[in-house]
């Protein structure tokens, strides 16, 4: 957008908000000559159709996950991404919130997920509460692991706790994929990229290439 | 960039571009360096990469981590606006098709080229003489000596990295015009070495990159000599063009003007002329013809106020994109109720996209690499081109493919770490972030691109009973892949297992008939409105004249008669501008 395009978007807004109100005043029939400004831009730019990457962009739905909901989340997520020497739990870069995102997002593959993960929290509520009395996120650390254990592996799993492991599988990989999404785990994972670097790119570094056997095909 | 977003256009032009992307871009650059007038009309809004381009934003700065939705295919960063789907724009597909055609469109000034993988690869000798070789698809009118000049043009124009090799049909450019391609990365060389034992040779890829900055002292007098004003401004705007910092994917643009968009290092030097004059948010309808047969202009829908209008020139240039320019000439109906340009009958016809499959796997030498910035040129910096050239008659399919390859530690999105379900089930805790890391960045996977030939079942009309938002009748597509792009397909996945093998992973080919991707996915769409020798054969002669009107010109891929292997953008922008120069030409001499 030019600088000038950005105040005429601001206008144009302005005239979407009185439009109601203002109507009478605008003439039904447009001026023939066609040379009257027109609103440059598109007055409302959907997120996810056109972002507008000037700005920063916001959700543009409802997160749909309760204060409990979210509590049990972020108490399973610090569970399968605990902080450690060298990166962050995962409530600590947000996890919990990107899941709130993911399963409130309105396409099809998300409200896929919504019910398994809504349901799959839900789950995880009784099952504290039959074993322990307690809500997920009151449980100690042995308590939590006890349930994890029996539903983290879908192929170990016995066929009382299947609702829990499908559960269990899509919540790892949402809690993993926003975990390492994040800037903030790069460099405990490896990926030290998004800078810019200057000069000829700098190629495989000789230690790498002789520990492959590469210096062949170099 | 200065556009017309107050609509106050001249009465008249000498020419009208319809489509902003890289054949309206290329043909309004040359016509108006050399003096001529020029509107150009682009269907979607202005769009500005140095200030839009999302550049280094990290996934969490976006909704969704940056993931991609339906709305934003290849991820949220991504600089398309638009898609396989447009709101108020629909398309159809015949009933009965055998596969549902995709169309991408772009609604924003510059067109696909914001947002394409930088291919550049030219066309050979034996891809413009097909029917010649194998008796299948049509001929083109021109031979690869007639176009070999303008690809050398346009590599230097625009800034191709790439390699001579000398392979047989992926032809060399001339000295000196290629710039150093990027070396390759971890991966790129387990390939090449896996290629070696297979005989598949693995080489630098040609991308539109700059791998260091132009020669902008003396490529504009090369380019345009006897042009002192077209001298000074391409010398000025090369010069403030950055090579690649080898950081963030081409996908999403570039801000720094060091990959090849159309708004980046087309319309920059044509607007410095004072000779174009670009409007957005106008979808053309038709083209307007007179009394005399001949185009007199466009009516086109204002989107912002809904209004018709019309816009008049001596000469227009349909490059919309190859379905849309061809739906506007069928929907140009007021001489002809077939269509505009269209006595031949093949406008809409001979639709085809390139093959395309994939296929991946965990390569365990990459496990546990020490960190290395592998983001690079934010594309491919090697590839294979087709090396059984002389094999079709024992391969059971008659045209060859090219093989694009990927992987390694690129940036993490959320669907990067799939492959843990399978390293690493029932782990979780301190063990699954050692996993994570043990793991990350040993993904590798090849993905061909392969020569379709045209057939009858492959088309798009106007769909009778449909029409867009702006009430314009929209396009109807027919499909149906014929056995030699199955068993391309089948072949490329044999390839690409053999390959991954070679370099210690374990892959799962699939058959030709499952791993094929849909119509129109590859987003290589050409050929409704072919070129050829004989008018009753074909829609536009060989400099992309349309023969019926002939101050109506094609210039994207439309007019291709064949969809070779290689990425089609390339050789959309050489035709362009040797059409567009030889357009001038005729003007000149008033034949048009």
């Amino acid at each position: 957008m030019s600088d000038s395009s950005l105040i005429s978007r601001r206008n144009a807004l302005k005239g979407l908000l009185s439009g109601a109100a203002g109507a009478a005043t605008v003439p039904v029939i447009a001026a023939p000559n066609h040379t009257e400004p027109a609103p440059p831009v598109h007055a409302s730019r959907f997120v996810f159709h056109d972002p507008d990457f000037t700005q920063s962009v916001k959700f543009p739905w409802e997160k749909l996950l309760s204060a409990e909901e979210l509590a049990t989340a972020t108490a399973l997520a610090d569970l399968i991404l605990p902080k450690d020497e060298v990166s962050p739990a995962a409530s600590e870069v947000g996890v919990p919130d990107f899941i709130n995102e993911w399963i409130s997002a309105d396409y099809p593959e998300h409200q896929e997920d919504r019910e398994i993960i809504r349901g799959g929290l839900g789950w995880l509520s009784t099952e504290s509460f039959k074993r322990f009395a307690k809500r997920f996120e009151e449980l100690n650390n042995t308590q939590q692991s006890q349930i994890a254990d029996d539903i983290c592996d879908p192929a170990k799993t016995k066929p009382e706790y299947q609702i829990g492991a499908t559960f269990f599988k899509r919540f790892r990989q949402l809690c993993v994929g926003g975990y390492y999404s994040h800037s903030q785990t790069w460099k405990s994972l490896g990926y030290i990229g998004n800078i810019s670097v200057g000069g000829p790119y700098p190629g495989v570094p000789a230690e790498v290439i002789e520990k492959l056997g590469l210096q062949d095909v170099v | 960039m200065p556009v017309l977003t107050e609509r106050k256009t001249q009465p008249q032009y000498d020419v009208i571009v319809v489509g902003s992307g890289a054949g309206g871009g290329m043909a309004a650059m040359i016509l108006a360096l050399n003096g001529v007038k020029v509107l150009m009309i682009e269907a979607g809004r202005n769009y500005e990469p140095v200030k839009e381009t999302p550049m280094f934003n990290t996934p969490e700065m976006g909704p969704l981590r940056g993931a991609a939705t339906p709305d934003r295919f290849f991820g949220f960063y991504e600089s398309n606006i638009g898609g396989w789907q447009v709101p108020g724009e629909p398309y159809t597909n015949k009933q009965g098709t055998e596969g549902d055609f995709w169309w991408w469109r772009a609604r924003m000034l510059g067109g696909r080229t914001n947002h394409w993988g930088r291919i550049s690869l030219r066309f050979g000798e034996f891809d413009l003489k097909p029917k010649s070789r194998d008796g299948l698809g049509v001929d083109w009118p021109i031979n690869y000596t007639d176009i070999a000049p303008w690809y050398d043009r346009v590599e230097q124009l625009i800034g191709v990295y790439g390699e001579n090799d000398g392979i047989t049909n992926a032809p060399n450019s001339s000295p000196g015009v290629l710039l150093p391609p990027p070396k390759p990365r971890v991966g790129e060389l387990l390939a090449k070495k896996s290629g070696k034992k297979l005989g598949v040779p693995v080489v630098a890829a040609h991308r539109a990159v700059l791998s260091q900055p132009l020669d902008w002292k003396n490529l504009p007098k090369a380019l345009f000599p006897n042009n002192p004003k077209a001298q000074e401004i391409l010398g000025k705007d090369m010069m403030s063009r950055a090579a690649c910092f080898w950081a963030t994917h081409c996908v999403r643009g570039c801000s720094i003007r060091a990959n090849f968009q159309s708004t980046t290092v087309l319309l920059p030097p044509a607007l410095a002329t004072g000779n174009l004059d670009i409007i957005t948010d106008a979808m053309v309808r038709e083209v307007i013809v007179d009394d005399s047969g001949k185009a007199s202009g466009v009516h086109y829908i204002d989107k912002i106020t809904r209004r018709d209008a019309i816009a008049k020139a001596r000469v227009v240039i349909l490059a919309a994109s190859t379905c849309e320019t061809s739906r506007i000439l069928l929907n140009s109906k007021s001489r002809d109720k077939a269509g505009l340009a269209n006595s031949s009958g093949q406008v809409g016809r001979n639709l085809m996209d390139s093959v395309g499959t994939k296929l991946g796997a965990h390569i365990p030498a990459m496990e546990d690499l020490p960190p290395m910035n592998e983001d690079g040129a934010g594309g491919l910096h090697t590839y294979v081109p087709w090396w059984l050239v002389h094999d079709h008659a024992k391969l059971g399919f008659a045209r060859g493919y090219h093989i694009e390859m990927g992987g390694g530690r690129q940036m993490p999105e959320t669907k990067s770490f799939g492959y843990l379900d399978s390293t690493s089930p029932g782990v979780y805790g301190r063990k699954l972030k050692e996993d994570a890391r043990r793991y990350y960045g040993a993904q590798f996977s090849f993905a061909g691109r392969g020569e379709m030939i045209p057939n009858k079942d492959c088309y798009s009309e106007l769909d009778p009973n449909v029409v867009d938002q702006w009430g314009i009748p929209v396009l109807r597509f027919h499909w149906k892949w014929s056995d030699h792009e199955i068993k391309q397909a089948e072949h490329m996945q044999q390839t690409f297992a053999a390959m991954l093998e070679g370099m210690g992973g374990k892959a799962k080919p699939l058959s030709g008939a499952d791993a094929i991707q849909r119509p129109g996915e590859i987003i290589h769409e050409v050929g409704t409105a072919r070129m050829g020798d004989k008018a009753s054969e074909s829609v536009t002669n060989q400099y992309c004249q349309t023969w019926d009107v002939k101050n109506l010109f094609l210039m994207d891929g439309a007019v291709m008669p064949s969809n070779p292997d290689k990425n089609p953008t390339l050789t959309i922008l050489a035709l362009a501008w040797r059409s567009s120069e030889w357009m001038m030409e005729e003007m000149k001499r008033g034949n048009i």
